[in-house]
C-alpha cells in the first residue's frame, strides 16, 4: 500500500500551493470517496467547517457545505458580510482569527484579489487552515481541483492536451488558476479565445512559453483543434461600466452549429453558472460535461477537507 | 566641480542618470538630514555625457532598494577620513518590500491594512514588479 501524503494543516490559496504528487493524492482520495461514499460519511464527525462568503455564491458554497455534511461534519458561517462584524469595523484578518478559535477549517470567498493570501498570513499562528474559494478575478483553486479531476476522469490524463479557454479571460479567475495548474503538466497547449477587451492578463500569460499558446477572437477557427473547450461567463459583477458588459456578454455563444466542427471526444467544460454562452441545446450533447464537473467538485472538496484536517487515516 | 576626495566622511551617489537626482533626493528623504547634502544636476561626465550627483556629509544607511528602483546604474562611494573606502554598484532588486503600492483597484492591499507589501521583479528592462497579493504588475512611478 502506498504511503499517505500528509497535507494536514496546509492552506490552499493558489493551485500551485500543492505539488503534482500532492494533487494526485487528493484526486486518488476523491476517487475512493466517489466509489464508496458510505465509507466516508462519519470521518468528519466532530469537525467544524467555517464558510466565510463575502461575495454571493451558490455552487461553491453548497459544494463545500455538501462535502462537509457528507463527511459527517458540521458548519458555521455567513454568506452576507453585512451580518458579520465587518459592519462593526473589524478588520478582515481579526474576523477570521476569531473564527479560527472556533472552527477546524475555513473557506473564504471575497471580492478583493489577494484576500486569501492576506488571511493565510494572518493565520500563521493559528491551527485553522484556510481554503481560497475565489478572490475577485484572481484565483479559484478548488474550481481548478474540480476541473483537473474532471479532465483526469474524462480524458484519462492531464498531459499533452490542447485546451481552448473561451470568454472572459481577463476577470475569469477559474481560467487563471486552471492555466497555472495545467502548465505544470507535460505537453499542454493553450488556445486563448476572447474579445480583445477580455484577453488574458500579462501576469498569467507570462507564465506560458510563446510556443505554448495562441490568441484569437474567433472560436470557429480553432474549435476543431481542441481536446477541451473551457467556456466562461462574462461576469457582470467585474465590470465598472454596464455598457461595456452589455456589449461583450454575448460575444461567444456555443451552440450545436458551432459544435459541428468539434472533435467527437472534445470535452465541453464550464465552471458554472452559465448565462447565454452555452445554448441549452448543448446540454444533451455527450461532450457536455459541465454538470458532471459540478458533481466531481463535491467529491474533490470532500477529499480536500479530509486531507487538510488529517482525516485520511481516521 | 565638487571634488569627491574633499569629502571627509559620508557618501557620494555618483553616475545618476541626468534628471533623476531630485527623485533620489526626495525618495530618500534627504531633506530631513541635518548634515549638509549637495545635489548637483547636469554635470559633465566622460562616460555619460551629463549626470547628476549627490554628496551627503554623513554616514547614513541608504535604502538600496529605492535607489535600485530609481536608477540601478548609480555608484555609491563611501568616504572616510577623506578617502574612498568602498565602492558599490547597484542593481535592480529582485524583491522590494514596503516601497511600491499595488495599482490594481481590486487588490485587497488597497482596502485592508496589510503592512509592507512584497513585490517581485518580473521584467528587468521595463522594471515591472508583481504584487505578492493579487499578482498584478506595477512599476515604480
Amino acid at each position: 500500500m502506498s504511503e499517505i501524503i500528509n497535507l494536514k494543516g496546509r492552506n490552499l490559496v493558489e493551485p500551485n500551493d500543492f505539488t503534482l504528487q500532492e494533487l494526485d493524492s487528493i484526486f486518488d482520495l476523491a476517487d475512493k470517496i466517489l466509489a464508496d461514499p458510505a465509507s466516508y460519511q462519519e470521518v468528519g464527525k466532530g469537525k467544524l467547517l467555517a464558510t466565510l462568503f463575502y461575495e454571493p455564491s451558490t455552487r461553491t458554497r453548497f459544494s463545500f457545505e455538501a462535502a462537509m455534511l457528507r463527511l459527517g461534519g458540521q458548519l458555521i458561517g455567513f454568506d452576507n458580510p453585512d451580518f458579520s462584524s465587518v459592519s462593526k469595523g473589524e478588520s478582515l484578518v481579526d474576523t477570521i482569527r476569531t473564527v479560527a478559535c472556533y472552527a477546524d477549517l475555513g473557506v473564504i470567498r471575497h471580492p478583493r484579489e489577494g484576500t486569501a493570501k492576506l488571511v493565510s498570513k494572518g493565520l500563521s499562528n493559528f491551527e485553522m487552515p484556510i481554503i481560497n474559494a475565489g478572490d475577485g478575478g484572481h484565483e479559484h483553486p478548488t474550481q481548478t481541483l474540480t476541473d483537473l479531476m474532471t479532465i483526469r476522469h474524462e480524458k484519462g490524463t492531464c498531459n499533452n492536451l490542447t485546451i481552448g479557454l473561451c470568454g472572459d479571460l481577463l476577470f475569469g479567475r477559474t481560467v487563471h488558476s486552471l492555466i497555472k495548474a495545467l502548465k505544470r503538466y507535460e505537453g499542454n497547449k493553450f488556445v486563448l479565445i476572447s474579445p480583445k477587451e477580455l484577453k488574458l492578463p500579462d501576469s498569467v500569460k507570462d507564465l506560458l512559453d510563446d510556443d505554448d499558446y495562441i490568441e484569437t477572437d474567433n472560436l470557429d477557427d480553432v474549435i476543431d483543434d481542441l481536446d477541451i473547450l473551457y467556456m466562461t461567463r462574462v461576469q457582470r459583477e467585474r465590470f465598472v461600466n454596464e455598457e461595456e458588459y452589455l456589449r461583450l456578454k454575448d460575444y461567444f455563444v456555443l451552440d450545436n452549429k458551432k459544435l459541428q466542427n468539434a472533435r467527437d471526444d472534445m470535452l465541453i467544460l464550464h465552471p458554472l453558472p452559465r448565462n447565454e454562452e452555452i445554448a441549452e441545446e448543448v446540454d444533451v450533447d455527450p461532450r457536455a460535461k459541465y454538470f458532471t464537473q459540478a458533481r466531481y467538485g463535491m467529491f474533490v472538496r470532500m477529499a480536500l477537507i479530509m486531507k487538510l484536517l488529517g482525516l485520511e487515516n481516521a | 566641480m565638487l571634488n569627491v576626495d574633499k569629502l571627509k566622511k559620508g557618501i557620494v551617489i555618483d553616475h545618476i542618470e541626468e534628471g533623476k537626482g531630485m527623485d533620489i533626493y526626495q525618495e530618500l528623504h534627504l531633506n530631513d538630514i541635518e548634515m549638509p547634502v549637495v545635489l548637483m544636476k547636469g554635470i559633465h561626465s566622460e562616460k555619460m555625457g551629463k549626470k547628476d550627483l549627490i554628496k551627503i556629509e554623513t554616514d547614513i544607511k541608504l535604502n538600496m532598494d529605492i535607489l535600485g528602483l530609481i536608477d540601478p546604474d548609480v555608484t555609491i562611494n563611501y568616504v572616510s577620513d577623506g578617502k574612498l573606502v568602498r565602492k558599490e554598484k547597484l542593481q535592480l532588486p529582485e524583491k522590494v518590500t514596503g516601497i511600491l503600492k499595488c495599482h490594481n483597484p481590486r487588490c485587497i492591499s488597497n482596502y485592508e491594512d496589510v503592512g509592507d507589501i512584497d513585490f517581485y521583479l518580473v521584467n528587468k528592462d521595463k522594471k515591472i514588479y508583481r504584487c505578492e497579493y493579487c499578482d498584478s504588475y506595477t512599476t515604480f512611478h
